[in-house]
């Protein structure tokens, strides 16, 4: 198993037509996954890589079943996007656009109240690499062949260091069950523990590795979560130890603004919770593979 | 994106919010020439930068003459104040502000932040305004008010109202902290602001509520619906560098270390900095050139790391995902060869799609590059290189 998505869940993509979801339509479709509808308004009737286009999403998921959606949607318009999705019935929608305004987001979360909680849509990113269930299916932007199928949970923040985690464990021979991106925004759809709850239950994944950065409550909430609830050993590690105080680090939820929001602070969280943190970036691989051993 | 303390009141005003007369100033003249047309017996003088904790470092001088307030502005533009939030360089003063100073009864805190937590804007009052945010959070704790905002309706009448009463305002200075609170919202959420603060925020004898400091941040991701705020940004007010990166829409941070760094992502660019300490040295900078790091870009990082004179050698650490190591690696020889890159060492470090025929191209270049192969051996070969350069 995995979590998220497998090779049947049925994808949609909104703004199929555009260069960058085009091209990442054909990765996702080369990978195995199951492209089923796009959207772009005024393109519906057409066909894009085999896929069927429609203008609204609703259609698109009336027609064709459509479970999960991913955005490749200008910032501006992204937020309209995401709550298309949701109103339309898609239960799972990765928003890999970076930029969308703060304030866009804090509607979107609002927005997404309106559902009961047993069938309040799940949402990964907003400005994320997407997830990847290795060998299965992929609704995202990465490099698929870096990824080896496995047993450990990965969830990051930044998109390229979630690619170098990956690697470490493929070169040490581990594999991974699901890998989700949840984004370097300050208001993002998911977190860390709503992937953690899920890990949890999936049978395949026997560890999980977090991989956070400056900035934000997130770490501490997930840390403080799998002391009390969490059967598996989690790896964590925090980047930025050597950022300035008050800078934005490039991503737009990377930044030092309060107490608790540093590196250093939040890796101590971790570690009082009993979660192993990685000594260094170099060292994802070995220390899930030391973990593993002695599980 | 920050803005001065004149704008924000310019924002504030046109917003319902009062705030004392004033004129910004170029030069001394324009200071004096204000004054008069002001109007008043005594002005405040204020360097505008973009930073705090002016007061305790000289920038806000109070006068009672023209003749003090041209010395005043004499005194101010033109230098770099350097206050407790600047760094040891300070911030260039180009523009003072020239304002009416009349006595005041009670100074108050009030702000508004956007809340990671909660996804919520938050707004916080004190009775103890004057001193900063976290001072008050650590001395009166307490007496912190605080009033969460429902995104769907927006801050409401009685929100304010209550917090005017616990800030201890008699009726008539309720309405007008009322009108204050809620203009004040309006700023901060019609204009995608992320940061808000009115410190002080004064009572005058003829209760009178009036904004005497105020400082706006705004979202950068908003900046395309926000001409307004675009058209008040002030280039000299941040590093060169950092200007000159952002036209290229790269994310560049100047440290104070040897080792310049060109990255991918800025997770990995991060982590990179820390690997870097790690093995014993100290990063130059922080430089995200993006998912796709195309020649052109990596080009331009090129240019920017070097311009900083501090730098010895330079690490390239590329994860290549959707871009391929091959065409990163000709881009990187490409900028070695057109920007002359010599006397530096340059450890690069390519992984993912096309790993092999990205070594290939750097090896085949004949330039002297140093490649590694993992993020470790990345930042271990870059701090030997520093140390054999010294």
């Amino acid at each position: 198993m995995s979590i998220l998505i497998d090779e049947k869940t049925p994808i949609l993509v909104q703004g199929i037509t555009g260069d960058k979801g085009s091209f990442h339509t054909k990765e996702m479709i080369d990978y195995g996954s199951n492209v089923v509808a796009g959207v772009t308004p005024g393109k519906g009737g057409k066909t894009h890589h085999g896929v069927p286009v429609f203008n609204t999403v609703r259609e698109a998921v009336r027609e064709t079943g459509a479970q999960a959606s991913i955005t490749f949607v200008a910032p501006a318009f992204c937020a309209d996007a995401i709550m298309e999705a949701a109103d339309s019935g898609v239960r799972l929608i990765c928003s890999i656009t970076d930029g969308i305004p703060a304030q866009d987001m804090m509607r979107v979360k609002r927005y997404f109240l309106r559902f009961p909680k047993d069938r309040r849509p799940m949402l990964v990113g907003p400005n994320c690499a997407g997830i990847i269930s290795p060998g299965k299916a992929m609704l995202g932007i990465m490099p698929g062949h870096i990824y080896k199928q496995g047993p450990v949970g990965l969830i990051s923040r930044s998109g390229t260091l979630g690619y170098e985690a990956a690697s470490q464990l493929k070169a040490l021979g581990l594999g991974i069950s699901t890998s989700v991106g949840i984004g370097g925004d300050p208001i993002n759809g998911s977190s860390f523990l709503d992937h953690l709850v899920l890990f949890d239950k999936d049978p395949e994944t026997e560890a999980v590795l977090i991989i956070g950065e400056i900035g934000g409550p997130q770490e501490a909430e997930a840390s403080a979560w799998i002391k009390e609830n969490f059967s598996k050993p989690v790896i964590g590690f925090v980047a930025g130890l050597t950022a300035p105080k008050g800078r934005r680090m490039g991503h737009a939820g990377a930044i030092i603004s309060a107490s608790g929001d540093s590196a250093a602070e939040k890796t101590e969280i971790m570690k009082s919770y009993g979660l192993t943190v990685a000594p260094s970036p170099a060292e994802f691989g070995s220390t899930v593979a030391k973990v593993l051993q002695s599980a | 994106m920050d803005v001065h303390e004149y704008q924000a009141k310019e924002i504030l005003a046109s917003h319902g919010v009062d705030v004392p007369p004033g004129t910004v100033a170029f030069s001394p003249d324009q200071a004096v020439y204000a004054a008069t047309e002001l109007g008043g017996s005594h002005w405040v003088v204020k360097a505008q930068i973009h930073a705090g904790a002016r007061g305790k470092a000289g920038g806000v001088k109070l006068c009672r003459t023209y003749h003090e307030v041209q010395q005043a502005a004499r005194d101010l533009l033109g230098k770099r104040l350097v206050t407790s939030q600047t760094g040891p360089e300070g911030k260039p003063v180009q523009r003072v502000y020239v304002e009416v100073a009349d006595p005041f009864e009670r100074e108050i805190y009030l702000g508004y932040v956007l809340d990671r937590k909660l996804e919520r804007v938050r707004v916080i009052a004190s009775k103890h305004g004057g001193m900063d945010i976290e001072e008050i959070a650590k001395n009166t704790p307490d007496e912190l008010l605080q009033v969460i905002v429902e995104p769907a309706v927006g801050l409401q009448q009685f929100q304010a109202r209550e917090l005017a009463f616990q800030l201890g305002l008699n009726i008539k200075q309720v309405s007008r902290a009322v009108k204050t609170i809620m203009g004040a919202y309006r700023a901060f959420r019609d204009n995608d602001a992320t940061m808000l603060e009115i410190n002080p925020l004064v009572v005058t004898k003829d209760d009178k509520v009036l904004a005497l400091d105020a400082k706006m941040s705004f979202d950068d991701n908003a900046l395309f619906r926000r001409h307004n705020i675009v058209d008040m940004n002030d280039p000299s007010q941040s590093d060169p560098r950092e200007a000159q990166a952002s036209e290229h829409s790269l994310n560049y941070i100047g440290l104070d270390g040897e080792i310049g760094c060109i990255v991918n992502g800025a997770g990995l660019a991060m982590a990179t900095m820390d690997m870097i300490k790690h093995a014993g040295g100290n990063p130059a900078n922080f430089l995200d050139v993006g998912g796709g790091a195309s020649p052109e870009r990596v080009a331009t990082a090129f240019r920017l790391v070097l311009s900083d004179r501090r730098v010895k050698v330079v690490l390239v650490n590329i994860f290549a995902g959707i871009n391929r190591c091959d065409w990163v690696a000709q881009g990187v020889v490409d900028a070695v060869r057109a920007e002359k890159i010599e006397g530096v060492p340059l450890v690069v470090r390519l992984a993912g799609t096309n790993v092999e025929a990205g070594k290939k191209i750097i090896a085949e270049s004949g330039i002297p590059i140093i490649q590694a192969d993992t993020l470790a051996e990345a930042a271990e070969k870059a701090v030997a290189a520093y140390q054999g350069a010294k």
